[in-house]
């Protein structure tokens, strides 16, 4: 490391070396982030022959593809998120409060969850659920059926719940962090006064645990508003979001200019839901 | 100890209780609990009367704590029944069995104001707004915190919070109070004030049962009716406050309720028709309450140190010798440590001789019979 400083500053003075530790990480980032960051922003205002041209990013942010994608992106997070902040719940509050033997392990294998890549929980829900998959092979094979009666998977539901499957270990974990926190006390001085279990998590559990579900539920929004893999992998038809878009946009079509303004959008997006994210983490102390 | 400890128990007014809520007996029938193979109460058969405060001390670990919890809910008997007034309660989960608790850390929950917190029982209770409103009112008035309201808990300092959880516990009307180590987060001088308050309170709801769990046996002396003693898990001594401090059945209940002096002795005849019994302890002749000690018997005579005097008077006509080890000076009380042959015998003073002996000398202690009691030898209980 010192031979890296003289390198880097031979001449320097020697009176605020400390200083001159930015310079690495900064051009790294300059490089590696910032750099290509701002050529799909000037991308976004160049049409593919190099000429500005803005008219198309009007045209772009009108269209009907742009719209539609944009919507069910929106859909799918929204409706991804609240599936995981309600069964990440349900669980947080039985692996934290109902007493049973194993209950520690079952959370830290909800965890490795999160070391998974997320295509592979696609690929088992295939198994699962797709039209050649167990359950719908049962169904058949039982009640004599000509065609696969379970057909969910491919479409909008079925993206919303595998990314419910695989992001939710994301809010279990704050969640399970802020109850641990939670005075048992106060829920036993609760239960003493007449309050049954509804009334206890209502009341004195949520309150406690609303940072927690902020910052869970802001991060699951950010992770699926920029998921691709899973989107991708089930492939339903008709089901674009603004990832696959820009995906479809740039490699399929060579259609620079268009798959730069859309994510732009989703950079925009992206950043205004990692702000809340900090924003809500910093309250939360994490 | 002030005098409200010697009134003996306190008597229930019934038109004040009825208005008030009658208070409900709580009845331990053969309780016991274990955790796991661990058994922490052994079959615990005590009552406690409707509107008395029943102390529960002992030393840490001997199960204080669990009792109060298994009358709360949230420990399970291993064996028998508990019951609060006419109802058997062992089966009913806590928020069944309308009780109020106030545990030492005071629990309040605290992203609710302090009405709130007040306001929370009758809410899960489900009563009507106008009710609310007045109870609230009522028992932040009680306990003296009517103008913090709208405070959250963390704006509030450690003995206003336990004022709050005071009256979160009242507000239900409760028909039995679970204190465990209420005053114990707190200094002594706020702690000491506490529990004048509490005496109060109590004197204000005259019909509230409470069961009073504490490692303090000041607050025990200055509160209760009664007082249990608790050791290993077993009750080991259980009557009127006064009466178990003046005549205490065994060497455990002497040593921890107060402080004692026990000399060993012998009797010499057993005790008469006014209850005294003489004893010898070397050449001198004492006498002392006896309990039903036959003579030849082996036995320990317990006077309390301030029971203990340097001059002689017609009450005190009991006397012994000691040599005088230390002289402490605390202001209010001189203590003074003597050697009685080999029996360490503490005298707490407020008045002395102007010419104090010096260390090393041998000093005349003279007692009064009635001050002093016979108990058993053993160590045990
Ligand atoms: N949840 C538990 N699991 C196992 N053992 C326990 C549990 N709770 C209490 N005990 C044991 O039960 C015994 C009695 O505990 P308890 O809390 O009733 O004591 P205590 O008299 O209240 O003591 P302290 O004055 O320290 O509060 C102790 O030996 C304790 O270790
Ligand atoms: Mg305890």
């Amino acid at each position: 490391m010192s031979e890296a400083l003289a390198i880097g500053a031979p001449t320097a003075r020697k009176r605020e070396p400390g200083r001159l530790w930015i310079v690495p990480p900064a051009a790294l980032l300059a490089l590696l982030f910032f750099y290509p960051l701002a050529l799909i922003v000037r991308q976004a205002f160049l049409d593919d022959s190099g000429v500005a041209n803005v008219a198309e990013i009007v045209r772009v942010l009108h269209s009907r593809f742009f719209l539609n994608a944009l919507v069910n992106t929106v859909t799918i997070s929204v409706a991804a998120t609240a599936g995981c902040l309600i069964v990440g719940l349900v669980l947080a509050l039985i692996l934290a409060f109902v007493p049973f033997p194993g209950s520690g392990f079952i959370a830290r294998l909800i965890d490795t969850f999160i070391a998974l890549p997320t295509f592979l929980v696609t690929l088992a829900f295939t198994f699962l659920y797709g039209s050649a998959g167990m359950l719908n092979s049962g169904l058949m094979e039982a009640f004599s059926l000509p065609l696969p009666p379970v057909d969910f998977l491919y479409s909008t539901w079925g993206v919303v719940l595998a990314e419910v499957t695989v992001y939710t270990p994301f809010i279990l974990r704050p969640l399970l962090a802020a109850f641990s926190l939670v005075d048992r006390g106060q829920i036993e001085a609760a239960s003493v006064l007449g309050a049954r279990p509804f009334r206890i998590v209502r009341q004195v559990i949520l309150p406690a645990a609303v940072p927690a579900l902020i910052a869970g539920g802001s991060l699951c929004l950010l992770l699926t508003v920029n998921e691709f893999g899973i989107v991708l992998f089930i492939g339903a038809k008709g089901v674009i979001t603004l990832p696959l878009l820009i995906y479809g946009k740039a490699i399929q079509e060579s259609a620079y200019q268009v798959a730069c303004i859309i994510a732009v959008v989703n950079i925009a997006l992206s950043l205004g839901l990692f702000g809340l994210y900090r924003f809500a983490a910093g309250r939360l102390g994490v | 100890m002030s005098a409200a400890a010697f009134t003996g128990p306190s008597v229930v007014d019934i038109d004040a209780a009825k208005v008030r809520g009658a208070g409900s007996n709580v009845h331990f029938d053969k309780v016991s609990v274990a955790y796991g193979t661990h058994v922490v109460l052994h079959p615990l058969t005590l009552d406690i009367a409707p509107g008395e405060i029943l102390a529960m001390i002992g030393p840490s670990g001997s199960g204080k704590t669990t009792a109060l919890r298994a009358v709360a809910g949230f420990v399970r008997p291993a064996s028998g029944r508990i019951r609060i007034g006419a109802t058997d309660v062992t089966d009913l989960p806590p928020y069944e069995r309308g009780l109020g608790m106030v545990v030492q850390n005071y629990a309040l929950f605290p992203h609710m104001r302090v009405e709130d917190n007040v306001a929370f029982g009758l809410r899960a209770q489900g009563a009507d707004k106008a009710l609310i409103g007045e109870r609230v009112k009522d028992a932040l008035a009680t306990v003296g915190m009517a103008t913090f309201a709208r405070r959250y808990p963390r704006e509030l300092s450690g003995g206003q919070q336990q004022r709050v959880a005071i009256a979160r516990a009242l507000a239900v009307r409760p028909r039995v109070l679970l204190l465990d180590e209420p005053l114990s987060a707190l200094d002594a001088q706020i702690r000491r004030n506490m529990v004048e308050e509490i005496a109060r309170l109590h004197r204000s709801l005259p019909g509230l049962t409470i069961l009073y769990v504490t490692h303090d046996q000041t607050e025990a002396l200055t509160l209760a009716d009664k007082i249990a003693i608790m050791r290993d898990g077993r009750v080991c001594s259980h009557g009127p406050t006064a009466e178990l401090y003046r005549r205490p059945p065994n060497r455990f209940t002497a040593e921890f309720l107060g402080r004692a002096n026990l000399l060993p002795v012998t009797v010499a005849e057993a005790a008469g028709s006014k209850g005294f019994a003489t004893a010898t302890h070397g050449d001198a002749v004492l006498t002392g309450a006896g309990r039903g000690e036959k003579a030849g018997d082996k036995s320990l005579l317990c006077i309390r140190p301030q029971h203990l005097s340097l001059t002689a008077d017609n009450e005190h006509t009991n006397r012994i010798v000691g040599t005088l080890r230390e002289v402490h000076w605390q202001g209010e009380l001189t203590h003074l440590v003597l050697d009685v042959d080999g029996t360490p015998v503490r005298v707490s003073a407020t008045k002395l001789p102007v010419a104090l002996p010096e260390p090393g000398t041998k000093v005349p202690l003279f007692f009064a019979p009635a001050d002093t009691s016979l108990l058993p030898e053993d160590a045990g209980v």
